[in-house]
């Protein structure tokens, strides 16, 4: 019933642009150049107040009303929720909402009948308050901006006010939506640590939170607090994002110096493109291909060698990582490369420098602040990975420097302690906002870091 | 004027001859960028121990001609260089040539001063580091101190040779940009437009230079400005559109040349 209000609105607008753009026309006789404003402008300055104001309220009412309608609710129906916790009432509510306007129903009785009965009728009475709202509101709206339009009104400007105001929300839903994000994880991470304290979390060496109950009915809530050491788990994080830094650092610069240097155009054009298109293969395919391809494979180069390795290693998953970063490391280091002047390039072959001692003696150190934040970019990159530890190096949290054997990482972590039936206040599951945050901490550093060096670096030839 | 004159008598003198004998020779030199041509069939000689002015409107060839010199058009992939161009009668497209060892003898100074992000100091050892002309750190010292004397910028520069190249004003950037080009002692130094982004004051040394520079260098210069063909060339070259119209002595070429393009352009009628 609001879906038609809102069609309904923008119909409205639509008409009000085309109103308002022909009375401003009307009002100088035709001869436009006379208009302070564009009668586009004009239109569009009566279409924005004929929907805008009406459609916020929309907007606003469709945020409150369901909480609203619930309490009340609750409200008429006290009597009989009176003996219930929370969480009852709270399935209560929903019984009867989904009784209301369908949906799954836990189980019916008599009361939720009623409760939707009573539902549905309030549910319709705040549409009908929404629909009188908005339609009043666009009129007022219409007949005040439609009074207004004239030879020399400013309509312009309102209309670029009101964008301004439209952009800044749009920018403000990115930045609000990424503080949430993060004011969840502190807060989340909070309860966690007064389960467990914090230094038992970042410098314990045991993980195992599968076990993370001692005991069973009064004891349940019982939390054994040395089985939460991260210690493994970075410690696995970094072994596997030092083996793929190893495999794609290297072969990213060298690869982004001759695509920048050496590379003739027809090269470069096919080669940078195939390049990119590795980087949009999707992680879970590098994932099956480090389980299913390579590890096998090292498994069974390091049997021939004498070696002892796990099916699900570490090397596996940090050299495929390596791998899946190579584009990364040789797209942002091209970049940079390719920022350094052809001027220094001329200057060193003027003085007789070959093609390989003007890269090594100028380019390279010129463009290497450039070339550090792209490799901190791509270890941030690294360390947030997690399909392809998550199939190809294993949920084992050994604390080892080994990278034969299988480790673990935080994010494979998170991932375990959230997969499946969970309840949300436990340590395990908390552990994970936990672990969330100390992750969000690193490569934020690391991010950090890396575009103070490119500021830094920039700042050179400008 | 008057050390210039002096100058050129004395080089006259020991020479013997009236003619100052010819470093470097072009004969019959075309360059095409692709299908288009931007140099036809020019023939040009370079005399020793003197500066040589190339003008002409912009895009006539003259800078694309100083580039065939030391083979910097090679750089550009698209670039065909035919005809002949030698350096004491060695053909320096012979293919039996290394481009290195004749960069260093011919050595070449930019439109816009580009010092390496390195120290004064590594902006001028760097030829000579890569050429190996230093058996010590002692006689690099010497070097790069005898370099910048020689640029005319050692005075300034004396206390603060361990700080950024990039960080000097722009005149004293391009004399350290000639610093690090004698530094490989070249026996010619060409020059494309060195002072088209200093301001007069910058100009003046430079020209100066330059004229010192002459005493041991050969010296090939393309510039805009007609007053600097005039005030630092012993002969003068005019091109237009990728034809040599006229050479000869600067003196005759801008108050008596024989061509009437040559005439419009030194009085400013086109370019």
């Amino acid at each position: 019933m609001v879906g038609y209000l809102v069609v309904l609105l923008l119909v409205l607008a639509a008409a009000a642009y085309w109103i308002g753009r022909t009375r401003a026309i009307a009002s100088v006789n035709g001869d436009v150049a006379r208009l302070h404003s564009l009668p586009g402008q004009h239109g569009m300055f009566l279409a924005l107040f004929a929907a805008g104001p009406a459609l916020l309220a929309i907007v606003l009412w469709s945020m409150v009303t369901p909480g609203i309608e619930s309490s009340i609710i609750a409200d008429r129906f006290s009597a009989e929720l009176s003996g219930m916790g929370v969480p009852q009432v709270e399935a209560f509510i929903r019984d009867a909402h989904a009784m209301a306007f369908g949906g799954l129903v836990g189980f019916a009785d008599p009361t939720k009948e009623a409760a939707a009965a009573v539902y549905k009728s309030i549910h319709a009475t705040s549409a009908w308050i929404i629909w009188a709202i908005a339609l009043m509101l666009s009129a007022s709206g219409f007949y005040w901006a439609y009074s207004r339009i004239a030879q020399a009104y400013r309509a312009r400007h309102v209309v670029e006010r009101v964008l301004r105001a439209f952009l800044i929300t749009c920018s403000a839903v990115a930045i609000l939506t990424t503080i949430g994000i993060v004011l969840s994880l502190i807060f989340e991470s909070l309860r966690f640590f007064q389960q467990v304290p914090l230094y038992k979390f970042l410098f314990g060496t045991h993980w195992s939170p599968q076990s993370a109950f001692t005991g069973a009915g009064a004891e349940a809530g019982a939390v054994n607090q040395d089985i939460f050491g991260m210690v493994p788990l970075f410690a696995g994080t970094l072994l596997i994002t030092f083996i793929a830094m190893l495999v794609a650092a290297p072969i990213g610069l060298m690869a982004a110096i001759y695509l920048s240097d050496y590379a003739s155009k027809s090269v470069r054009a096919v080669a940078k493109p195939v390049l990119e298109i590795l980087a949009g293969i999707p992680t879970v395919v590098y994932g099956f291909f480090a389980a299913l391809t390579v590890a096998p494979y090292f498994r069974s180069m390091g049997e021939s060698l004498g070696l002892n390795v796990a099916s699900e290693s570490a090397l596996a998953a940090g050299v495929v990582m390596g791998i899946m970063i190579i584009p990364f490391v040789s797209s942002l280091s091209d970049d940079v490369i390719n920022a350094v002047p052809q001027s220094l390039r001329d200057g060193s072959a003027g003085l007789g420098a070959t093609k390989s001692e003007t890269i090594r003696k100028v380019i390279l150190p010129a463009a290497l602040p450039g070339i550090v934040s792209a490799m901190l970019l791509a270890v941030s990159r690294a360390i947030g990975e997690t399909m392809i530890v998550v199939m190809a190096a294993g949920l084992a949290a050994n604390l080892t420097a080994n990278p034969l054997e299988a480790v673990t990482t935080v994010t494979v972590q998170i991932v375990t302690l959230l997969v499946g039936d969970q309840e949300f206040d436990s340590a395990k599951t908390l552990a994970a906002f936990a672990l969330g945050l100390v992750l969000f901490c690193i490569t934020l550093t690391l991010n950090i870091v890396a575009l103070r060096v490119v500021q830094k670096y920039r700042e050179q030839y400008d | 004027m008057n050390i210039m004159t002096e100058a050129s008598v004395e080089q006259k003198l020991s020479t013997g001859t009236n003619e100052p004998s010819i470093k470097m020779k072009g004969e019959k030199v075309s360059v095409h960028y692709g299908e288009k041509r931007a140099l036809f069939d020019v023939d040009l000689d370079v005399r020793e121990n003197q500066v040589t002015a190339l003008i002409g409107p912009s895009g006539c060839g003259k800078s694309t001609f100083l580039r065939c010199l030391n083979r910097m058009n090679d750089t550009i992939d698209i670039a065909r260089v035919s005809g002949k161009i030698t350096l004491d009668n060695e053909d320096v497209y012979d293919p039996k040539i290394d481009v290195v060892e004749l960069r260093a003898r011919v050595g070449m100074v930019f439109q816009k001063p580009n010092p390496f992000p390195k120290s004064i100091y590594e902006n001028v050892a760097y030829g000579p580091r890569i050429h190996g002309l230093a058996r010590s750190k002692a006689e690099l010292d010497g070097i790069v101190e005898s370099s910048l004397k020689k640029a005319g910028l050692f005075n300034e520069v004396k206390d603060r040779l361990l700080e950024s190249g990039t960080g000097l004003s722009g005149g004293q950037q391009q004399r350290l940009c000639i610093a690090r080009a004698i530094a490989v002692s070249p026996e010619v130094i060409l020059m494309d437009e060195p002072c088209s982004a200093l301001d007069p004051i910058a100009t003046a040394r430079v020209e100066e230079l330059i004229d010192e520079l002459r005493q041991n260098y050969t010296i090939v210069i393309v510039t805009h400005s007609m007053q600097q063909a005039a005030r630092v060339s012993q002969r003068t070259a005019m091109f237009h559109l990728g034809y040599l119209v006229e050479e000869g002595a600067t003196d005759k070429m801008f108050t008596n040349p024989d061509d009437k393009r040559t005439q419009d352009y030194i009085t400013g009628r086109f370019g």
